[in-house]
């Protein structure tokens, strides 16, 4: 192999590896940010998608979750050189620019392959929509949910006589519950993490079960109800301060250690770490967040902070809609298996999916999936969304609030001077 | 960039070549090294103080000129005041130790005669890790639930301690893991320097009656004086640059209290698409770098051997 061999043999490598150019009905790049066992399911569907079309050229790359992975996105559609299909939070449709970071599903095609809104819960797809046209579609919802050790609730007699958690209501019979949880683990009655997203979405769960609102339809003013906001907050204080049944310093792999080797009774995150607990072998199960303050629930499931993984076209320069079929026919395709991706953990939004006999029997994967009917997306801006500046800010402000270094006081007060800050700024998308 | 003339017979055929054709001769050399300077120093340079100007945004979308108006917005924002003085406090935390460890290991290393080359490499060997691996094993040590740190100040009877996100500690665990990590370079550059003392220094110091304590305060630490003005340099700016360590021992969120400004430049830039202000607070870091390379150039000025 002569030099000139191996500067031709690189050439073809770059040149195979550039992707861009609006591929014809022969290619499909498919980006995504699955890690963990999210990550293997999705693999194997997606060479299970490859294998069924031997004729499309399948090219899938996983990037790093959050923000690495929608700079990267953005700034391949805003050059117009972006994969022919990708995943994105749908909370995080405002921070993409529909129109110009994304392109609109062609409805004739939509039609053609039966992705129809009566297939969808009406709340979300109403979010995949902006200006008449569709602009995601969605493959799952996942909420926010409560795990909870079978073993140590059997001991503790929140176990009723169907074999399920007895149903806990209200404020202070959950405390209750945990505290009981902490005397006999010896640790914690509760773990969550209070360092990443998690006090971000324990806050908006807890607010928006009070029926508090955070911003204008448009985004351009804080509408933030204080006492709400405080009460909320005192809540989440009280769990690690004033009762102290839970940690107030827990980084998200601590809490998930500490529940999957049963030193703690419950825990508060996504529904997404079904595949670990199964894998440890935790005597575990899962129901939708608890009511913390009732009276917004709907049919006993409250409301709880939640976000969807959706399908979208990242904006190619001369996208057409012949050019999109293949794209089209893979996410019908990813709807279909739909029952396959929610042993993930995730509800799927493919509602054909939600009834069948086969989701029903996952268990505990289907115990919760009333939750994707009160999911509280967080309120669209661009700075809004799973791993976004707004979910990152708060995050810190409340984990503060939890570690007991600031009062509700406090923290509210920081919060809402990071949100007016975000608010000023011009959008940059 | 004078071409040094080497006198070696020339064959008669060849023509010597006037002295500023020479020059320019050389200039032909230093072409490809010119062009790569120019084209990823000097234009990345340029086109980053003029992005400065603009509401450049990551997501692409209208630019629109701006003036000076990104770096008034960086004088009002307390975020990077903070991110910076976390910046600059942990430049003073962590040069000091920086520099005299790396001195006792040298001298330790260079004493030691028999297990020399062990201490030599035990000291080194850190500084070849990659931070990803360094940040991984420290997670480990501080780890608050299931961290080897904590495991031993229970042991102790003590109480457990968050060292990466408690404020108290969260700065020092940074330090710590800096230390360990890059003091083998600091140590390898003294070293090398202590090696370049005359032995004959040595012995006629100790013919005259010198203790070992009087040498290494009256011969070795003078001589060593421009190693140190080197080291104290080079390690203001690494410490000045520091991001990585912080990044991955906070998985990627660090809490404000230890946020380094280069995280806010990345935040800023890469995460919240605004690219136009990321680069105006990257030009405050850029200046001080500058003042603290000056300054250098000015206690410790070249050519001058004591």
């Amino acid at each position: 192999m002569n030099r000139r061999q191996v500067l031709l043999g690189a050439a073809a490598v770059m040149g195979a590896a550039a992707c861009g150019a609006p591929s014809g009905n022969d290619r499909l790049r498919y980006w995504n940010l699955f890690g963990g066992g999210d990550g293997v399911r999705m693999v194997e569907l997606i060479d299970a998608f490859a294998a069924s079309r031997p004729d499309l050229d399948v090219k899938a790359s996983t990037l790093t979750w959050g923000p690495p992975y929608y700079t990267k996105l953005s700034m391949a559609a805003a050059g117009g050189r972006a994969p022919d299909v990708a995943i994105l939070h749908l909370a995080r449709l405002s921070s993409f620019a529909p129109g110009r970071l994304l392109d609109p599903f062609p409805q004739e095609l939509l039609t053609a392959a039966g992705i129809t809104p009566d297939r969808f819960l009406p709340a979300i797809w109403d979010r995949c929509v902006v200006d008449g046209q569709v602009y995601a579609i969605p493959l799952d919802t996942h909420p926010f949910v409560m795990y909870y050790n079978t073993e140590l609730c059997r001991r503790l007699g929140l176990i009723g006589a169907g074999g399920d958690l007895v149903p806990l209501r209200g404020a202070d019979d959950l405390v209750a519950a945990w505290s009981e949880a902490r005397k006999l683990t010896g640790g914690y009655g509760l773990v969550l993490d209070t360092f990443g997203v998690s006090p971000w979405r324990l806050w908006w769960t807890l607010y928006r079960q009070l029926d508090g609102d955070l911003l204008t339809e448009d985004a351009t003013a804080l509408v933030i109800d204080d006492a709400k906001a405080l009460q909320a907050l005192d809540f989440m204080r009280r769990l690690s301060v004033t009762d102290a049944v839970a940690p107030g310093q827990m980084l998200l792999s601590g809490a998930v250690a500490l529940f999957g080797s049963g030193k703690a009774a419950f825990l508060f995150n996504g529904e997404w770490e079904v595949t670990t607990f199964q894998t440890q072998k935790t005597p575990f199960s899962m129901v939708p967040f608890p009511e913390v303050f009732p009276g917004t629930s709907t049919d006993g499931i409250a409301r709880t902070q939640a976000d969807c993984h959706t399908f979208v076209l990242p904006h190619q320069r001369g996208r057409t809609a012949e050019g999109s079929r293949a794209a089209l026919d893979y996410v019908r395709f990813m709807l279909d298996r739909s029952v396959d991706w929610a042993e993930g953990g995730h509800v799927p939004a493919w509602l054909p999916a939600t009834r069948s006999a086969e989701y029903l029997a996952l268990d505990p994967q289907s115990r919760y999936r009333d939750a994707a009917a009160t999911a509280q997306l967080d309120p669209p801006a661009w700075f809004s969304g799973s791993a976004s500046n707004m979910e990152t800010l708060a995050g810190s402000a409340f984990g503060a609030v939890q570690a007991g270094t600031l009062t509700p006081e406090a923290g509210l007060a920081r919060f809402k001077a990071d949100m007016q800050r975000l608010i000023d700024t011009p959008a940059p998308v | 960039m004078a071409v040094e003339t080497v006198d070696t017979p020339v064959r008669d055929t060849v023509p010597t070549p006037a002295r500023g054709e020479r020059s320019l001769t050389g200039l032909w050399f230093a072409l490809p090294f010119l062009v790569i300077y120019a084209v990823f120093m000097i234009w990345p340079i340029l086109a980053g103080l003029w992005s400065s100007l603009f509401n450049t945004s990551l997501a692409g979308g209208d630019v629109e000129f701006l003036g000076l108006s990104n770096y008034a917005e960086l004088a009002r924002d307390g975020a990077v005041w903070d991110s910076l003085w976390n910046t600059i406090y942990f430049t003073l935390l962590s040069t000091p130790p920086l520099v005299l460890v790396g001195l006792v290991m040298a001298l330790l290393a260079h004493r030691a005669r028999r297990t020399g080359w062990l201490l030599r490499f035990s000291f080194f060997m850190p500084f070849l890790l990659p931070v990803t691996v360094v940040a991984l094993i420290w997670l480990w040590i501080y780890q608050a639930d299931f961290g080897l740190l904590n495991a031993a100040v229970q042991w102790f009877g003590g109480g457990r301690v968050a060292w990466i996100n408690d404020e108290r500690t969260a700065m020092w665990a940074v330090v710590i893991c800096t230390l360990w990590w890059t003091v083998g370079f600091n140590f390898l550059l003294y070293l090398a320097a202590l090696q370049g003392i005359p032995r004959e220094l040595h012995e006629s110091a100790a013919v005259d009656g010198a203790s070992p304590r009087q040498r290494l305060w009256r011969i070795t630490l003078p001589l060593l004086r421009r190693t140190t003005g080197l080291i104290l340099v080079l390690q203001l700016i690494a410490s000045l640059k520091i991001f990585d360590q912080v990044y991955l021992l906070n998985e990627g969120a660090a809490a404000p209290i230890t946020r380094p400004l280069i995280q806010y430049v990345y935040e800023q830039g890469f995460t919240s698409y605004r690219i136009g202000y990321a680069s105006a607070i990257s030009y405050l870091l850029f200046l001080i770098i500058m003042l603290v390379a000056f300054a250098q150039f000015k206690i410790f000025p070249a050519g001058r051997d004591d």
